[in-house]
C-alpha cells in the first residue's frame, strides 16, 4: 500500500485505529518528497524535523481520543502564506531569507487543527504567472509529464498533492492560480468566494482578488480542508461574516435536479479540439446524474482578460510598494547611496522581469492623465462582467466551463510573450472579478496524457453546491483517481 | 505607439525601479503590446455604469478601539536590514 496516495478519510481510519502513527504517515511523506523532489522541485523549503515533531504531537492528540479530521495529516502551505519562524519567500530573491514573526490566520486554523507542515510549495514569483517558470528558484515540472509546465501560479501545490508529496495544499488564486494548476496536475482546487477565507497573511498580490483555498486529490478530501480554513476572521475587514455551513454534509446532495449553465461564449472557437472532447462528455456524465444543462450567456467575457490585466496589475503596483529595502527582505546599499539609491536598487535587482513588468503596467495605468482610462474604465467594465454572472444565475445554479483553453503546455514555450501567457487565463479570471467561488475538477487526459480539467462556477457562498457536483462526478469517474508514473 | 521608451522610464521612476536602456526598449514593445490589447475596452459605451472597486459590497466592519497585544518591538525588528534596538536604519536623508 502507497501511504502517500491514501485519502484523508483513509488515513484517518489508520491513525484513529491506531494502525498507522502520524509519524510513520509523515516520515512516509517525507520520503516521497526526497524521492519526487529531484524531478519535480514543487518545495522551496522543507521543514522535516518541525514536521516529525508535530506528528509526535498529533499521535498524543489522536492517543488521547480527540483527533479532528486533519489531525496527523501532512500538507504543504504556497510560499505566499506567512508561516511563523518558516521562512515565506514568495518565490522572489527580494524575500529569500523573511522569516515572518506570525502564522497566517488559514495557517494558525490548520495547525489548531492537527496539520502537519511538511514545508512551503513552489510558486510564481508573488503569484504572478501562469507557469510557474517565475519562480526566482526554478520552475517546477508537471508529475504527469516532466517536460510540461505544471501550470500557475501555485504549481508547486498542484504538482505536490498529484505527486503524493502532500495530502493536500493550500494555495492562492488571484485571476485562476488554484483552478489552473489544479487543471494542469490533475488534482481538484478551489478557488473559494472572495471573502470565505481570511487574507490576513497572504502576501497581498492584488487585494480585490486575492483568495486562499484548498487543492486535493478527491472533492472529500478537499471540503475537510475548506470547513477548517473557512471562516470569519476579525483582523480581515474583509472576511465575510456569514456561517460556515456543513461542508461534508453538503457531500451527498448529488445533482438531480441542478441546473447547470453553459456559457455559449466559453465554448467559441479557440478551445483546444481535446479539451472540448473531455469537458463535453463530463457534461454528458452530469446530465445522466440528472442535472439538466442549460445555455447561458456571459456576454461580457471576451473583455475580462483587458479589466483584470489593468485592475491586477495596479493593485500589485500599490502592494508591492512595501518592498523597499527598509523593514524586511533584500537591501543593496552603497558607501555613499541615498536613500532613493537604495529603493532603485533593491526593487530592480530583487524583483524579476513578470514582477517589473507588472509593477509597470499599474503604474503607468493608475499615473495622471491615464486613470481614467485604463483604471476608471476597468472598474465600470468589471461593474458589467458582474451583472452577467447574476443574470446567468438567475438561469442556472452553477456555470460548467473548461479551465483552460488547453491542457499544460511546455515549459518555455510561452516565456516570451506575455499576451499568449496570459491568455492561458481567459476562463478563470472573470471569477475573481466577481468574487465568486470557482472548483476545477479533473475530468479527462489529452492523447499525450496531460490532466483536462473542468470549471465548475457559482453564485457567492455556494461552494456547497459546487462540492456536491464534484462528489457525485467523482462517484461515477476516476480521472481524479489516476496517478502519474513517478 | 501607446507607450513610448521616455514615458517608460518616467514610469519606471515613479515605480522606483531602475531599469537598463535593453530592459527599456524590451518592456517598451511588452508594454505597447498589452495596452494595446487594453484598447477593446473602448469598444464598451460605460456612460452611467458604476465603477466596482472591491469584490463584495462590505459594509465597512466596525470595532471597539481597543488595545490588544501585537508585535514586540524585537519581533517586528527580526527582518531589519538594518537595525539597531529600537529603529529600522536606513541611508542619510538629510
Amino acid at each position: 500500500m502507497e501511504l502517500h496516495y491514501l485519502t484523508i478519510a483513509q488515513a484517518r481510519e489508520l491513525l484513529d485505529r491506531r494502525e498507522l502513527s502520524s509519524v510513520e504517515l509523515t516520515q512516509a511523506l517525507l520520503d516521497r518528497i526526497a524521492a519526487s523532489e529531484p524531478s519535480l522541485h514543487a518545495y522551496l523549503t522543507i521543514t522535516a524535523d518541525a514536521a516529525l515533531a508535530s506528528a509526535a504531537a498529533a499521535d498524543q492528540v489522536i492517543a488521547a481520543g480527540q483527533a479532528g479530521p486533519l489531525t496527523g495529516i501532512p500538507a504543504g502551505i504556497k510560499d505566499v502564506i506567512c508561516t511563523q519562524g518558516v521562512r515565506t519567500t514568495c518565490a522572489s530573491r527580494i524575500l529569500e531569507n523573511f522569516v515572518p514573526p506570525f502564522d497566517a490566520t488559514l495557517v494558525a486554523r490548520l495547525k489548531a487543527a492537527g496539520m502537519v507542515m511538511l514545508g512551503k510549495h513552489n510558486m510564481d514569483e508573488f503569484a504572478m504567472g501562469s507557469s510557474t517558470e517565475n519562480s526566482a528558484f526554478g520552475p517546477t515540472h508537471n508529475p504527469w509529464d516532466l517536460k510540461a509546465i505544471p501550470g500557475g501560479s501555485s504549481g508547486g501545490s498542484a504538482a505536490s498533492v498529484a505527486a503524493g508529496s502532500a495530502f493536500f495544499a493550500v494555495g492562492t488564486d488571484t485571476g485562476g492560480s488554484i483552478r489552473q494548476p489544479a487543471s494542469h496536475c490533475g488534482v481538484v482546487g478551489l478557488k473559494p468566494t472572495y471573502g470565505r477565507v481570511s487574507r490576513l497573511g497572504l502576501v497581498a498580490f492584488a487585494s480585490s482578488l486575492d483568495q486562499a483555498g484548498p487543492f486535493a486529490r478527491s472533492v472529500a478530501d478537499l471540503a475537510e480542508v475548506l470547513q477548517v480554513i473557512a471562516g470569519h476572521d476579525p483582523a480581515d475587514s474583509t472576511s465575510s461574516p456569514a456561517p460556515v455551513p456543513d461542508y461534508r454534509a453538503a457531500l451527498g446532495r448529488g445533482v438531480k435536479g441542478l441546473r447547470l449553465g453553459l456559457p455559449k461564449e466559453f465554448f467559441a472557437a479557440g478551445l483546444d479540439p481535446e479539451v472540448e472532447t473531455a469537458v463535453k462528455a463530463a457534461l454528458a456524465t452530469l446530465e445522466g446524474l440528472g442535472a439538466e444543462l442549460v445555455e447561458v450567456s456571459l456576454p461580457h467575457s471576451d473583455y475580462g482578460l483587458a479589466v483584470y490585466y489593468i485592475i491586477a496589475p495596479a493593485e500589485c503596483s500599490s502592494n508591492l510598494a512595501r518592498f523597499d529595502g527598509v523593514k524586511y527582505g533584500l537591501s543593496l546599499r552603497s558607501e555613499r547611496g541615498s536613500l532613493l539609491d537604495m529603493y532603485l536598487d533593491t526593487r530592480s535587482q530583487g524583483f524579476g522581469p513578470e514582477v517589473i513588468r507588472r509593477i509597470m503596467l499599474g503604474t503607468y495605468a493608475l499615473s495622471a492623465g491615464y486613470y481614467d482610462a485604463y483604471y476608471g474604465k476597468a472598474g465600470q467594465v468589471r461593474t458589467l462582467i458582474r451583472r452577467d454572472f447574476a443574470q446567468a444565475f438567475a438561469q442556472c445554479d452553477a456555470i460548467v466551463s473548461p479551465v483552460a483553453p488547453t491542457p499544460a503546455f511546455d515549459l518555455g514555450q510561452k516565456v516570451d510573450d506575455p499576451v499568449q501567457m496570459y491568455l492561458s487565463d481567459i476562463f478563470t479570471l472573470s471569477c475573481n472579478l466577481a468574487g465568486l467561488p470557482g472548483m476545477s475538477l479533473p475530468c479527462g487526459f489529452s492523447q499525450g496524457g496531460r490532466p483536462i480539467g473542468l470549471q465548475l462556477l457559482g453564485p457567492h457562498f455556494a461552494e456547497e453546491t459546487l462540492l456536491a457536483i464534484g462528489h457525485a462526478f467523482q462517484g461515477v469517474t476516476d480521472h481524479h483517481a489516476q496517478r502519474p508514473a513517478l | 505607439m501607446k507607450i513610448s521608451p521616455e514615458e517608460v522610464a518616467h514610469v519606471a521612476q515613479l515605480a522606483r525601479l531602475r531599469l537598463s536602456p535593453d530592459q527599456t526598449a524590451k518592456l517598451t514593445g511588452e508594454l505597447n503590446d498589452i495596452l494595446t490589447h487594453m484598447d477593446k475596452l473602448n469598444q464598451l459605451d460605460t456612460s452611467g455604469v458604476a465603477s466596482t472597486n472591491h469584490a463584495l459590497e462590505s459594509s465597512g466592519p466596525m470595532r471597539e478601539d481597543q488595545a490588544r497585544p501585537s508585535l514586540e518591538r524585537d519581533q517586528a525588528l527580526a527582518n531589519a536590514p538594518a537595525r539597531d534596538d529600537q529603529s529600522f536604519i536606513v541611508p542619510r536623508v538629510l
